[in-house]
């Protein structure tokens, strides 16, 4: 099952900005049970490290994405937006998949598969044993959904303010982190049905 | 798109102070009491950025928190703003302030909802447990006409996931029951829309069969690979329930509660003429074994739909999924039972043989592979073909496949336990194969192939192995070139196509350098080592290009990890030490010259040389003629002078009769000649000669060790004494002061007369310099009676005391 789903900024690489691969949204499905921390705040603390697990990730599939770039040789404008109103063919888009030891970031050993799509990267965190052909797919699923609903190939949007819109989809497509065998019938049923219940 | 208006608003709500944030609260409060319409709607969205956007807790007004509880719990609010409000509660999570409680939730949707704030919570209070009633509760007593299960089931799942020992024995049956339902027995109707108007009559809309993914009539029941228009609740379970369907096998097992072990079975069945069924014996199955049986026959029924020719693209990629998940499935389900296992087998080899040739559908392999090294044995079955197909064809074929270069390579390590020596034999042969992964896949693969090198070490190979990942990013080059020479003009290039290399490609094509570059892409180890020279030059072109410089940066780190592991093989193979000492030696300057490859590579090379010859003392003695003509030549300084300094650290320590009793003086005194020699080439001035660059620490590990040289072979005390008071010379001719700075020729300077004051005493010099085993014990440091530091000190205050009376 999937431990978390975020999305992330990806900055080209060689870039010369020297800003922070900030984490736009992430959701953790349902926490391992904490360890006996009778200290006070071991709640706050145990979020904090929840959210710099989060972080960890971002940044390596931030450098993964990266070295794949200038590996493949894909120009940066690869990465910047478009302006036109095709879908993009997420089937291209940079991806891969590594792996986690245990105890770094998470207590677990885990496998990151990662998605980057304009300047987002999407990742899923998965357990160690995992369907990782149906994950792929699932991600890039939820990237097209979330492109396509929150409209992020237009230029000035942004899904800071719409996280309702990505919770909708992720309680549909990957409920509780439930990956699903979902063919296409299943997919735009689904749609329909989230289109219906949310507006725009 | 992440413009700077987001970056700003990110930055405001990471900035918002507590006062603001408070009154910003008491706001939320007011609009969830009076109005949940848009203007709620954009007010949690901007509490949900707020308390999202740090890392660090942000404490929120109490009355706030209270009514984003209750709000949750609202049945009349749209779906937007109860998500909201789980989602800011959950972001928050964990935090001990929680009230809110499953307790009594009838509705499967808003349970979802609520559990995924409390699942959040770490299960300080047994939130998991409650959870887990309530989803019971709800089963039991389901109502046939009541609100839709489909939420449901993926909180089952997580909770089963999260604690596995929570399901009572009864429970468990239940869900196993549930699931034998919903997997086999889902209608093969269609459902109906329910989109039709007021005025449109249901019998208008008149619904057809289920189809299969090529459109034909569904031949059987209703699986994830079926189509239709509309899906009726049943079929929506079906999905679910497959989708959990590996989790709650594998959960659920014998060790797991409610389920009979499956040897007392086997027993059972063997007691009762195995050949007949169960059910036939007259035994009604438990609800475990049903769902089992019910398992093998979804799966059966799944690979006979992945056969068909899908309509669409995206069906057909689950094709390839479902067929993955099948095969595991039956993995564990012959684990559980072992009757299901001949007609797995079966099926199973049908399907391998059965494997198309397009992308995709090569992952089917790796469960194919594990399924068969799970049961192969039990059954007998000569499963050579399909390993040979994962260690020597795929590698090759498909090493630009990231995910399947990690899935091979975890497959490797994680089932290294249950390989047998047959298979673990191919394994390390298929070294070369492997190291293609890695050579094209780098930062992905690195922390893999690091974890599963040392299974691959071997004492027959290490030699060739080594060879191989000095050179790596020649491989990388070359792959490349196979890829631009054999892919099809149509498809999307893999390679790099900003790079444009027509000389590197004519070589790569050339007849002359087909067996070099044969040798490089091998796909089993041979035995031999072919000296790759020539390709180093043809593919310097290729040298800088991005994908060679990030695998010659993962090489250090592969080599680390191959002498850590080599180092135990030695133990029992002394040969192995001089052949792997040897090599260093060689290849230490015979690198494919990417940028700053050669002193990484070097760096790791000289400090295992020193950990060789550590290990094996009388190394230096054995490889006397080879190191000899090392340190005879001066460019060698030149060209890679940190493994130049550690063998001559390594000749002054290793060389003497307490390591190696073969060590003759006349041996010593041949390599004193040679060092001597080349340490007055890189300090003595000579007005017409231009001085060598050469790092200071090169002379003083020159000086020291032709010192330790004298202090075994007397006689060549005086030599060495005169050289180094010569010394005290250095840095007065232009010649050497202007290659040698001035702290340089200080510390050389300091170190020349220490090692002349030492000089004076030949017995301690010998002591201090050759210390015997006992010596390097720290228990004789630490009596004060026989001290190293008292002795030294004793010399110091003699030489001292003496100094004004020597000359010089």
């Amino acid at each position: 099952m999937v431990h978390a789903f975020l999305i992330h900024t990806l900055r080209a690489p060689n870039a010369e900005d020297t800003g922070f691969c900030r984490v736009l949204y992430s959701c953790i499905f349902g926490a391992e049970k904490s360890a006996e921390d009778v200290r006070p705040h071991g709640a706050e603390r145990d979020r904090l490290l929840r959210k710099e697990q989060i972080l960890a990730v971002a940044r390596q599939v931030e450098s993964m994405c990266q070295l794949q770039q200038l590996a493949s040789g894909r120009p940066p404008s690869d990465l910047q937006a478009q302006t036109s109103d095709e879908p993009v063919s997420l089937h291209e888009a940079p991806r891969g998949v590594f792996g986690l030891a245990a105890g770094d970031p998470f207590q677990e050993p885990r496998t990151v598969v990662w998605l980057g799509v304009l300047s987002l990267g999407f990742a899923l965190v998965l357990d160690a044993h995992d369907n990782l052909l149906l994950a792929e797919s699932t991600l890039r699923l939820l990237a097209r959904l979330i492109l396509d609903h929150l409209r992020l190939l237009a230029p000035g949007s942004s899904l800071l303010l719409r996280a309702d819109h990505v919770e909708g989809i992720l309680s549909r497509f990957l409920p509780h982190g439930q990956l699903l065998f979902l063919n296409d019938q299943f997919i735009q049923a689904l749609e329909k049905e989230f289109s219906a219940s949310w507006p725009r | 798109m992440f413009s700077a208006g987001a970056e700003s608003l990110l930055h405001q709500a990471r900035e918002i102070q507590d006062e603001e944030l408070q009154r910003f609260c008491s706001r939320v409060s007011k609009l969830l009491q009076e109005d949940l319409g848009p203007a709620t709607v954009d007010a949690l969205q901007r509490l949900f950025l707020i308390v999202s956007a740090t890392k660090y807790a942000r404490r929120l007004e109490k009355t706030c928190v209270d009514l984003l509880q209750a709000t949750l719990s609202l049945s009349t609010c749209s779906e937007q703003v109860q998500v909201l409000c789980a989602a800011i509660l959950r972001e928050m999570s964990p935090f001990s302030a929680l009230t809110l409680s499953c307790d009594h939730m009838q509705n499967p949707h808003q349970l979802s909802l609520v559990a995924s704030v409390l699942l959040a919570q770490g299960d300080r209070r047994e939130e998991v447990r409650s959870v887990n009633q309530r989803i019971f509760a709800i089963l039991e007593s389901r109502q046939p006409e009541g609100p839709s299960l489909r939420p449901l089931l993926p909180v089952l799942s997580r909770v089963v996931g999260l604690a596995p020992g929570t399901l009572q024995e009864d429970q468990a049956s239940l869900l196993s029951k549930r699931l034998v339902d919903w997997l086999r027995y889902a209608r093969v109707q269609q459902g109906t829309s329910h989109s039709g108007g007021f005025f449109s009559t249901p019998r208008a809309r008149q619904s057809g069969p289920i189809t299969e993914l090529d459109g034909a009539v569904a031949s059987d029941f209703f699986t994830v690979l079926s189509m239709g228009q509309h899906f009726t609740e049943d079929q929506w379970l079906n999905v679910q329930a497959f989708s959990m369907l590996q989790t709650w096998l594998l959960l659920s097992s014998p060790e797991g509660p409610g389920t009979a072990d499956a040897e007392d079975r086997s027993e059972l069945e063997g007691s009762t003429l195995s050949v007949l069924s169960a059910a036939s014996a007259g035994r009604q199955l438990l609800p475990q074994e049903r769902l089992r049986k019910v398992a093998f026959e979804y799966c059966q029924r799944l690979i006979e739909q992945s056969n068909r020719r899908a309509l669409r693209k995206g069906d057909s990629d689950l094709q390839k999924a479902c067929l993955v998940e099948a095969v595991r499935v039956l993995d564990t389900v012959c684990r559980q039972d072992p009757s299901f296992l001949y007609r797995s087998l079966s099926c199973l080899k049908a399907l391998y043989g059965q494997l198309g040739t397009d992308a995709g559908s090569e992952r089917a392999l790796l469960p194919l592979a594990q399924f068969f090294l799970n049961h192969g044995a039990a059954a007998a079955v000569d499963s050579d073909a399909i390993y040979q197909h994962l260690f020597t064809r795929l590698p090759s074929e498909r090493f630009y496949s990231t995910t399947l270069a990690f899935e091979v390579t975890r497959f490797c390590r994680d089932n290294l336990p249950l390989f047998d020596p047959h298979l673990l034999g191919l394994l390390k042969l298929s070294f070369p194969n492997l190291f293609k992964f890695l050579a094209w896949n780098s930062p992905p693969l690195t922390a893999e192939l690091v974890a599963l090198l040392p299974a691959l070490v071997d004492a027959g190979t290490a030699v060739e192995m080594l060879h191989s990942l000095l050179d790596l990013p020649c491989l990388t080059a070359a792959l490349d070139l196979q890829l631009r020479s054999s892919q099809m003009p149509s498809e999307r290039p893999l390679w790099d196509t900003s790079l444009k290399i027509p000389g590197c490609l004519e070589a790569f094509r050339d007849l002359q350098f087909q067996p070099l570059f044969q040798h490089l892409l091998r796909t089993k180890a041979s035995g031999s080592t072919e000296r790759l020279v020539p390709l180093y030059q043809l593919l310097q072109p290729m040298a800088s290009c991005a994908r060679v410089v990030q695998c010659a940066q993962a090489v250090p780190t592969l080599l680390e990890a191959f002498f850590s592991a080599a180092t135990q093989h030695q133990v029992a193979d002394k040969a192995l030490t001089n052949q792997l000492a040897l090599l260093v030696l060689e290849r230490s300057d015979v690198l494919y010259q990417v940028p700053q490859y050669k002193a990484r590579v070097l760096r790791v090379l000289s400090s295992w040389f020193l950990a060789l010859c550590k290990q094996k003392p009388s190394l230096v003695l054995e490889l006397a003629r080879e190191l000899l003509e090392l340190v005879g030549s001066m460019s060698n300084i030149q060209s890679r002078a940190e493994m130049f300094t550690c063998v001559v650290w390594a000749i002054g320590e290793y060389l003497s009769v307490t390591c190696d009793r073969r060590c003759t003086v006349e041996l010593i005194n041949n390599f004193f000649e040679a060092l001597e020699a080349l340490l007055f080439e890189v300090t003595q001035s000579r007005p017409s000669a231009n001085l060598p660059r050469c790092p200071p620490q090169v002379v003083t590990v020159l000086m020291t060790t032709l010192t330790k040289l004298a202090s075994r072979s007397q006689d060549l005390i005086p030599r060495v004494s005169l050289f180094l008071s010569k010394m005290r010379t250095l840095g007065q001719s232009p010649a050497t002061s202007s290659v040698y700075s001035e702290e340089d020729v200080e510390a050389i300077r300091t170190r020349a007369t220490e090692l002349r004051n030492l000089l004076r005493m030949p017995s301690v010099a010998q002591f201090v310099l050759s210390p015997s085993a006992e010596v390097c014990q720290p228990r004789y440091h630490r009596d004060t009676n026989t001290a190293l530091p008292l002795a030294l000190r004793t010399v110091t205050r003699l030489v001292e005391r003496e100094a004004g009376l020597l000359p010089g």
